[in-house]
């Protein structure tokens, strides 16, 4: 386990792991559940835990849409979208980690494309 | 001089692992007065109060200080063993060096050093202790118990059993609270009304219980063993001693619109009502929100069919005023209200329900006669989901409780048991947190659900139900155990709500000086040791008011709240706290200030003749305690401009000595 | 009625008819709405992180502009208004952040979260009031059932959005009132649309915005209408022809409705 990862992810999310009941909520509304390997209650869990590793190397860090439905229904107050953007920012910030670069975005362009999506997924996807 | 005996406490490793016993009796003995003083493991014991007897006849003791826990612990208790040596009780103070030192410290020399400080401080007051003695005052032979549920009905019961008066005062039109809306009780499942009718019948017809029903507690003034209470009886516009019950008013009114409240609004009522075919008092009462006659002075037709001439639509509001001994507080709870957690929908689809409403929808005097029909369209529900855990354990703020709400698991077993047991061809799911199930038989009854009924139990919860216009409720949930997100057609979501103590409680609890906890339950006197009697002398609790509880609990608590207030009626004279204010009348100005603050109407004001200089008199207007109703809490010795109040044992010039002793390094 | 105005990016360019209806109606209205001289991109998402100081500090020059023409600072755009409210509710409460972020820029006086920000919604709702809409409308729109869409960004986190229940939410339906139209009622509205994930994964952002338009659509709804640009790209763009609904802007429904729509 990294400790180092664990209190920077800690640091940068500020949210208290230790508050999770388990209950689930987080993961039960989620709407990209079916899209992630590691679910928004396991974020929680792992960052726990500290095995962080596995959260870093997975792509369900780019699939949560920072809707924060889990973060309004937590019964808790856990804010677990804090913990996956936390986790994303820490391989974002690592140089070269960049998942989305200016390069790739003509190719994704159309027409009625909102200036919006563009810059959110730059600020989401890259540092 | 005083002869002044200290003795430190180890209570066991509680204190002695943080304070330094030894050196805590070896500093206080240095003080001025001390003549002894020693350390022991366990000073309440027999062997710790022998040692504290045996010391006073010695050294001639004619003060005590004892270093230990709470005063609220153990004071009687060190009373008590001084009074058995002759020596007054009121000559000991505690110093708690327990709950404010070695149990909030972690620094054991710091401890320490407190623990001598606090020691001094007690010294310090002891020297100036004077023996008091306890005045006696009478008990009035009547308790009040406030609500009618199964609650206030068992302990009214068993008060009246032992041959007490007691009145029972109940806001609703009837007594019998939440237990008759319920259909089975877990975990035998034997039917609600079945066993609480007949406690409701018995109260009805016990001599010694009066029912105020449809009547609400306005005041309360005075003390244990004499508190004066008014009552407003609300005005029913029924004349209760005519009114036969028969009904003919409830089927003519032709007001027929309007929610009816014992079905949860489900069903409707009319304007003249009796709330169920059970209800006691089984009399007619008028909604004076919905009667036109009322209102507008148009209509008339209850009292022309009344054959007994019961309608009185010029009845008033009645205040009542008894005398009680003590009072029994059995206000009971209520689902919270469901507008926060609207991703269950519940504001969106009628077959969205919460747990009382489903009981009503099974039960079979409720809106659907006992069969399981979906509100939307009276059809038959194939799936069903029961959501657990909704607004409970909720540290949201200002959403849900924080607190397990502690029924809600059993309730939803036997919901979801028993739909599938008339029901076979229903699938029912239960999303859960945990499954809490410690009591008797309990666990067992949840496994059944499972095991013999085929509950669907999943560990995880619902996140969000979207209701169609075929009227099936998409339920997406998670299954923890299984990893995967669940989606499930739904034909009835049901919601087990967090339950919170009823309204009324706050507004009582200041009108009884009672204390209660942020969550508007009330407080009990100790939380293992003294559970059902409040803080406040004379008051005890029974049920739900005092925090979540099932039925059998509640019936175990409100037996116990009994026995309570039985032991405190039998008694002729109660001792009175000596600790009370008392007025020098020399020095005050006659402000009334302090007859303004007492709670307890207390102070009184006199006429009095004095000496003046010059062998002339003058009247002067003076304070006056009555000793028997003071409780001693102080309020007007600070409002006092003059200094002329004071409190017997807790004096001013006693707590500035306390207060220079912890200043003085 | 004066207020400083955050059009946002995508305002001035994709989504140029939230922008042009909000002006003609609030003209209408009479209310000024005077553009900030020299906003900067939002950035689309606030950025949960909280060690993250330089890209929040675009919204903090937008909010300190409000500050110092002392003006309440109207927002349209839900992303926009997400990120510059969460933006000013960290330089209020987040005393660690606001330092840094008062450190990096330099202002004549450290700003500290003074500025109200509030979503056109609510300059509708608390400025001008739905009574008073409702009196200046000159066309309602009657008869028409149109689903009011949240999506997520305008509710959530409501602790720091505070504008409406987010679970239960009635802004949207009482403005759909006010101009004579017919709300329905529909749970998929505070759900995500997808949002920008449209970027990464277009085949999610579809997912997500097909049960969207399918529950607005089987609630009976004609219409749905949103403050949201990306929202109104996923619903319009991301959907199966088939069943899809118009979706509009509610800016242009108002503008409708108070006859200023060109």
């Amino acid at each position: 386990m990294n400790k180092f990862d664990k209190e920077q992810i800690l640091h940068t999310s500020g949210v208290n792991v230790l508050k999770c009941m388990r209950c689930g909520k987080c993961s039960a509304t989620c709407p990209s559940y079916d899209e992630m390997e590691y679910h928004p209650h396991q974020f929680v869990y792992m960052v726990e835990k500290g095995d962080i590793e596995k959260l870093m190397a997975s792509k369900s860090i780019y699939k949560c849409l920072s809707c924060y439905a889990c973060v309004e229904r937590c019964p808790r107050g856990v804010e677990p979208a804090k913990v996956v953007e936390a986790v994303r920012l820490q391989v974002i910030r690592r140089q070269g980690a960049n998942h989305l670069t200016p390069d790739d975005i003509p190719a994704l362009l159309d027409e009625d494309l909102p200036q919006q999506a563009i810059v959110t997924a730059m600020r989401k996807y890259s540092k | 001089m005083q002869r002044i005996g200290v003795f430190v406490c180890w209570c066991g490793s509680n204190i002695a692992a943080t304070v330094d016993v030894s050196a805590v009796s070896e500093a206080l003995s240095h003080e001025p007065g001390v003549v002894f003083s020693t350390n022991y493991q366990y000073m309440c014991s027999e062997a710790g109060q022998n040692l504290i007897k045996d010391a006073v006849r010695e050294h001639k003791l004619t003060g005590v200080v004892i270093c230990s826990c709470s005063p609220r612990m153990h004071e009687m208790t060190f009373r008590k063993a001084v009074a058995s040596t002759g020596l007054n009780p009121y000559m000991v103070e505690i110093a708690n060096i327990r709950e404010q030192c070695s149990w909030i410290h972690k620094d054991k020399a710091a401890a320490t050093e407190k623990a001598i400080i606090l020691g001094r401080a007690a010294i310090a007051k002891v020297h100036l202790n004077a023996p008091l003695t306890a005045g006696q005052s009478p008990v009035t032979k009547r308790a009040l118990v406030i609500g009618g549920g199964i609650a206030g009905i068992q302990t009214a019961l068993d008060i009246a059993d032992a041959g007490f008066e007691v009145d029972i005062v109940e806001k609703q039109p009837t007594i019998g609270g939440k237990m008759t809306q319920i259909d089975k009780t877990f975990p035998t499942l034997d039917c609600a009304a079945c066993i609480l009718t007949p406690k409701m019948v018995d109260c009805a017809q016990n001599e010694k219980i009066n029912i105020f029903a449809y009547s609400e507690v306005e005041e309360v003034k005075g003390f244990v063993g004499n508190f004066h209470v008014k009552i407003n009886k609300k005005a029913r516009y029924v004349d209760t001693t005519k009114c036969t019950g028969c009904g003919e008013c409830t089927e003519k009114c032709p007001m027929k619109k309007i929610p009816n409240e014992f079905n949860l609004g489900l069903d409707n009522r009319r304007a003249i009502y009796i709330p169920f075919a059970q209800a006691v008092p089984k009399v007619a009462t008028i909604d004076p929100d919905h009667c036109n006659m009322l209102k507008n002075g148009k209509c008339g037709l209850c009292a022309k069919v009344c054959s007994a001439g019961a309608i009185d639509y010029k009845q008033k509001d009645e205040t009542i005023e008894r005398e009680y001994g003590a009072i029994v507080v059995a206000t009971g709870y209520n689902p919270i209200k469901l507008d926060q957690y609207d991703e269950f929908a519940y504001s969106q689809s009628p077959d969205v329900v919460s747990s009382l409403e489903f009981e009503r929808l099974t039960n079979a005097a409720g809106p659907t006669g006992g069969t399981l029909l979906r509100p939307s369209d009276g059809k038959h529900p194939h799936t069903l989901v029961f959501v657990q855990c909704v607004g409970s354990r909720c540290s949201q703020e200002g959403k849900g409780k924080s607190y397990c709400s502690k029924i809600c698991c059993m309730y939803t077993a036997k919901h979801a048991m028993l739909t599938r047991e008339k029901y076979p061809d229903t699938e029912v799911y239960v999303f859960y947190i945990d499954v809490r199930s410690p009591g008797k038989n309990y666990d067992e009854f949840y496994r059944r659900a499972v095991e013999d009924y085929g509950v669907h139990y999943v560990k995880g919860m619902v996140g969000k139900v979207t209701p169609r216009s075929d009227g099936k409720l998409m339920v997406q949930a998670s299954d923890l155990l299984a990893g995967e997100q669940m989606h499930i057609e739904a034909d009835m979501v049901v919601l087990a709500a967090a339950i919170e103590p009823d309204k009324s409680a706050r507004p009582l609890a200041t009108m009884l000086t009672a204390s209660m906890d942020t969550n508007d339950f009330f407080t009990e006197a100790h939380a293992k040791l003294r559970p059902v009697e409040s803080p406040t002398a004379g008051i005890f609790l029974s049920g739900a008011c005092q925090g979540p509880k099932d039925i059998p609990d509640t019936v175990a608590q409100a037996g116990a709240a009994a026995s309570k207030v039985i032991g405190l009626l039998c008694k002729d004279q109660l001792t009175c706290n000596p600790c009370v204010a008392h007025a020098d009348q020399l020095m005050c100005n006659g402000c009334s200030s302090c007859e303004k603050v007492c709670p307890y109407g207390a102070i009184t004001y006199e006429d009095k003749e004095f000496r003046m200089p010059d062998r002339t008199t003058a009247i002067r207007r003076v304070a006056s305690v009555n000793e028997a109703v003071c409780q001693g809490c102080g309020a007007c010795t600070v409002a006092c401009p003059s200094g002329a109040m004071d409190l017997k044992g807790f004096s001013n010039s006693q707590i500035m000595a306390e207060v220079d002793a912890i200043c003085k390094m | 009625m004066i207020f400083s105005y955050y059009p946002g990016c995508t305002l001035k360019n994709k989504a140029q008819d939230l922008d042009r209806y909000a002006r003609l109606s609030a003209e209408k209205l009479g209310v000024a709405l005077e553009e900030l001289e020299e906003w900067q991109c939002c950035g689309g998402a606030f950025s949960m992180g909280r060690d993250e100081i330089a890209s929040k500090l675009a919204s903090v020059r937008a909010l300190n502009a409000a500050k110092e023409q002392g003006r309440d600072l109207v927002t349209l755009c839900s992303a926009c208004h997400n990120v510059l409210k969460q933006a000013n509710d960290a330089m209020a409460n987040d005393a660690d952040f606001s330092l840094r972020a008062n450190n990096y820029m330099q202002l004549a006086a450290p700003y500290r979260g003074e500025t109200q920000v509030i979503h056109y919604l609510e300059l509708l709702r608390d400025r001008v009031g739905f009574e008073a809409l409702k009196k200046a409308v000159v066309k309602p729109l009657t008869g028409r059932k149109i689903a009011a869409y949240y999506g997520c960004l305008l509710l959530r986190p409501s602790k720091v959005m505070g504008m409406d229940n987010p679970e239960n939410p009635r802004i949207m339906e009482d403005f759909l009132r006010a101009i004579g139209a017919q709300p329905v009622t529909w749970a998929m509205r505070n759900e995500c649309c997808g949002g920008y994930a449209v970027m990464e994964d277009r085949g999610l952002a579809a997912q997500k915005s097909e049960r969207v338009m399918d529950n607005a659509r089987d609630m009976g709804a004609e219409a749905i209408v949103t403050a949201c640009p990306l929202c109104l790209y996923n619903l319009k763009k991301n959907t199966l022809k088939e069943g899809r609904l118009p979706v509009l802007y509610f800016t242009e429904l108002l503008a409708e409705a108070l006859g200023v729509k060109d």
